[in-house]
């Protein structure tokens, strides 16, 4: 069975956070719109309603707002000699399912990268010359800057609703904020949130030590917040079920708290659930998209859906997999270097030190996602590459961000992992102990990226996308020089004891710890189209209707939560877009 | 709630709920302080676990060809589902158990048991456990052990990091799911269950003065 639906101007692939952002600010402008979800639709009522949602086995441990390996899934190898395996079971990181995508789960770290993030190449060279980059280190600028997004991540983050303390804004410092941040044009739209005694005993270490500690930006409202959809935030509760959740109190930001009911209310905007786009079908001269092709799961059939435009918003490595299986883009190949879809796939490098303290009492379970005090004292824009014998960077949050028990009481090293030891050692230390861990970037190598599997199929007999990845010894220097540098201070804080986990020489990577869901590239932007699959406005250089939005983007990984800059640029695309290809329709670079 | 005695297994056959038992009790013994797994009604959490979508690797990717031989770094690759790995490694330890010490595990005395529980956990064979403990922190450590007679084969290595994260997930998990009977395993460490709500307990460093709530609304 097959049938075709009648054309629209605008499909979107994916029903998260660009996908809502994008679909609300076109359906402004009266277009005729579909968004297609593969997965089901979530709404806070009924789906995150108190107290079914705060159940940690179902949504903590079983992942039910996840992506079910079943339905969708990976292959994964460290190099390209091994054989790549599917991702049978989530670990390492958790993609999400359904209408609002991770946009539900996340603990809502909301960040801006420094201005050097968007220019990496260019700074490296400029700053410490061309030779400190290593020979298969492929990092890239990005293709534009950051006071070019500055308007767009004010619009974000007063959109979503976050809360934190400015550190600058037009040019001037403010007390308490993160000094080295890029110059804003305002504050945040609500004041930070409040903090637990574990971040207020690291600020104020932190603080004598001469760094510059401020309140973790937060997409956790801090207070009432109405946004310019006249969508509301409730103030959180501090209820401690953030990430893998969907948010019971109207507080996190989300496709759902933020934009969807006021998008649904557009009857230019339809959306479909259960509808996995299949492919983007291309005209036959390949210069632009016809639309796409998706399997209607609930008439078992698949669809052809004609559009002006195709937006895929899905997950990064999705997005990734539909331009590698629609032929959107030349498949980067490793060997030679050339091609550009797959190219420049890049995770995240964070480590962390654990202090036990006997006598405080940290009530781990009150919390915000993102809760803590942070510092950026050791950022990318702080350190000399070639001093220091890597390039990247880190910021360091002190904090906790949930007290479940299933996903993990610390106990001191040498604690057995199960018997009378292991029992005696989750009751003395629930509740007395933090950490201090850092968050930092991870550059992209030529022989990261992403590709076709060979063997793997998925439901629909499509070929899996496959995963090349690994730790590179730069990432692990900057890692272990966090590590010192937290070290340092960890002593000042005078824990009773503390432990360390930070990536070392040798490092592989593996895939069952949760360790992030922060992958990034494969479908990078740049200033051109042999070495970038879109362009600076997020337009596919081959074909110009096309338009791929989310941190498959980033030719790197910045040092920060990714959500900030995927939303601020969903906004800039959405923004030329409407002012400037859709008066002529056209390569816009 | 009838006895554990008196329970009648979803998915173990009698030899198998014998051994969970016997290990869980081991896993998070009764004595010291807090309750262990038997008051706490873990095994049957792990039963009714296995009887459903968990046991079923309902949500897994269980296409082949499999590599269950594959580095425990590159994920489980095992073609059996959680069910049919704790079948075939029990009945697997048992018959080791009986070559050993003349019986099965299960009837072996506590000091034996936690022997073998040892081995498996050392076995070069054996996965590390799935679930991280430091979320924030990164990698997870690596198993490394010595050669034993409790090596699983390839297809049943993840069985004792399995068994551990099951055993605690009942410990820990709402009482709807079976275990953590009468939340006594959130009143020994202090976590207030579905409470959901603790605006006026920020930045407050005093021990929380209320007991927990299930989601079911049972309070302890």
């Amino acid at each position: 069975m097959a049938r075709t639906d009648t054309k629209r101007d605008v499909v979107i692939v994916g029903l998260g956070w660009t996908g809502a952002i994008a679909g609300i600010e076109l359906a402004k402008e009266g277009l005729n719109i579909l968004a297609l979800e593969r997965g089901p639709d979530r709404s806070t009522v009924p789906d995150f309603k108190y107290p079914e949602v705060i159940d940690e086995l179902r949504f903590g441990i079983r992942y039910g707002y996840m992506q079910r390996p079943k339905q969708s899934t990976l292959t994964i190898r460290r190099s390209l000699d091994e054989e790549a395996l599917p991702y049978r079971r989530l670990g390492s990181f958790l993609p999400g399912d359904g209408v609002g995508g991770a946009g539900i789960h996340w603990n809502g770290q909301t960040w801006r990268p420094q201005a050097q993030e968007y220019r990496l190449r260019s700074y490296v060279e400029e700053s410490f010359g061309a030779d400190v980059i290593p020979e298969n280190m492929t990092i890239q600028d990005w293709g534009i800057t950051a006071e070019e997004l500055e308007p767009y991540y004010d619009r974000f983050e007063y959109m979503a609703g976050i809360s934190g303390q400015a550190g600058v804004v037009n040019g001037e410092t403010l007390e308490g904020g993160n000094p080295f941040e890029s110059s804003r044009s305002r504050g945040y739209p609500l004041p930070p949130l409040a903090q637990q005694p574990d971040g207020l005993h690291f600020a104020e270490v932190a603080r004598q030590m001469g760094y510059h500690p401020f309140p973790r930006p937060a997409a956790n409202a801090s207070a009432p917040h109405v946004n310019e959809y006249g969508m509301q935030l409730g103030p959180c509760n501090y209820c401690g079920f953030c990430a893998r959740y969907g948010c019971l109190n109207y507080s996190k930001s989300s496709p759902q708290t933020c934009i969807l009911d006021a998008l649904k209310r557009y009857e230019n905007f339809n959306y479909r659930v259960n509808s996995e786009v299949l492919r983007v079908t291309l005209a036959e001269d390949g210069q632009t998209a016809t639309g796409v092709t998706y399997w209607d799961a609930e008439a078992e059939e698949e669809v052809t859906q004609p559009a002006d435009i195709v937006i895929l918003a899905a997950y990064s490595i999705h997005n990734v997999h539909l331009m590698l299986l629609s032929g959107i883009g030349e498949p980067y190949d490793p060997r030679s270097g050339t091609g550009t879809t797959g190219k420049n796939y890049s995770y995240q490098m964070n480590g962390g030190t654990t202090m036990f303290f006997e006598d405080r009492q940290f009530n781990p379970f009150v919390a915000a996602g993102s809760s803590g005090m942070s510092i950026n004292d050791f950022g990318m824009e702080q350190i000399d590459y070639a001093a220091e014998g890597f390039i990247g960077g880190s910021y360091m949050t002190c904090g906790h961000s949930n007290g479940q028990p299933i996903r993990g009481i610390a106990v001191p090293e040498g604690t057995p992992s199960w018997g009378a030891d292991w029992k005696q050692a989750v009751g003395t230390h629930y509740g007395h102990s933090t950490s201090l861990g850092s968050h930092g970037s991870n550059m992209s190598y030529r022989d990261c990226y992403l590709d076709l599997d060979p063997t793997y199929t998925d439901p629909h007999g499509r070929p899996l996308l496959r995963l090349t990845f690994d730790w590179k010894d730069n990432d692990i220097r900057m890692t272990q020089f966090m590590r010192q540098r937290i070290e340092e201070i960890v002593e000042a804080m005078e824990p009773d004891s503390w432990q360390s986990s930070y990536k070392e020489d040798g490092a592989i990577y593996d895939v069952r710890p949760y360790q992030t869901t922060h992958n990034v590239g494969g479908a990078i932007m740049g200033e051109n189209p042999q070495t970038s699959s879109i362009n600076r406005f997020q337009q596919a250089w081959g074909q110009h209707n096309v338009f791929v939005l989310g941190a498959s983007a980033f030719p790197q990984n910045i040092q920060y939560n990714p959500t900030g800059a995927v939303g601020a640029l969903a906004y800039w695309t959405t923004d030329a877009i409407i002012n400037d290809y859709l008066p002529n329709p056209r390569p816009l670079v | 709630m009838p006895p554990l005695e008196q329970y009648s297994p979803e998915y173990l056959n009698a030899a198998e709920w014998a051994f969970v038992m016997a290990a869980t009790a081991r896993i998070i013994p009764s004595d010291g302080d807090g309750p262990g797994a038997i008051e706490t009604r873990v095994p049957v959490f792990i039963d009714l676990q296995l009887a459903g979508d968990f046991g079923n690797a309902a949500d897994l990717y269980m296409e082949g060809p499999f590599r269950p031989d594959a580095p425990d770094t590159l994920g489980p690759q095992s073609p059996l589902t959680p069910a049919e790995i704790y079948r075939g490694a029990i009945e697997a330890i048992d018959t080791a158990c009986t070559d050993e010490y003349g019986s099965v595990f299960a009837d072996l005395d506590p000091t034996q048991q936690d022997e073998v529980l040892s081995a498996l956990e050392e076995s070069p064979s054996t996965s590390g456990s799935t679930q991280d403990m430091a979320e924030d922190s990164g990698g997870g450590a690596m198993n490394t052990g010595g050669s034993t007679a409790f090596g699983l084969a390839p297809e049943l290595k993840e069985f004792f990091a399995l068994l551990v994260q099951n055993t605690k997930e009942g410990y820990f998990a709402d009482p709807m799911y079976g275990g953590n009977a009468g939340m006594a395993a959130w009143s020994y460490i202090g976590f207030p269950g579905a409470r959901g709500s603790y605006a006026e307990w920020v930045g407050r460093e005093e021990d929380y003065p209320l007991g927990p709530v299930s989601i079911s609304g049972e309070r302890a």
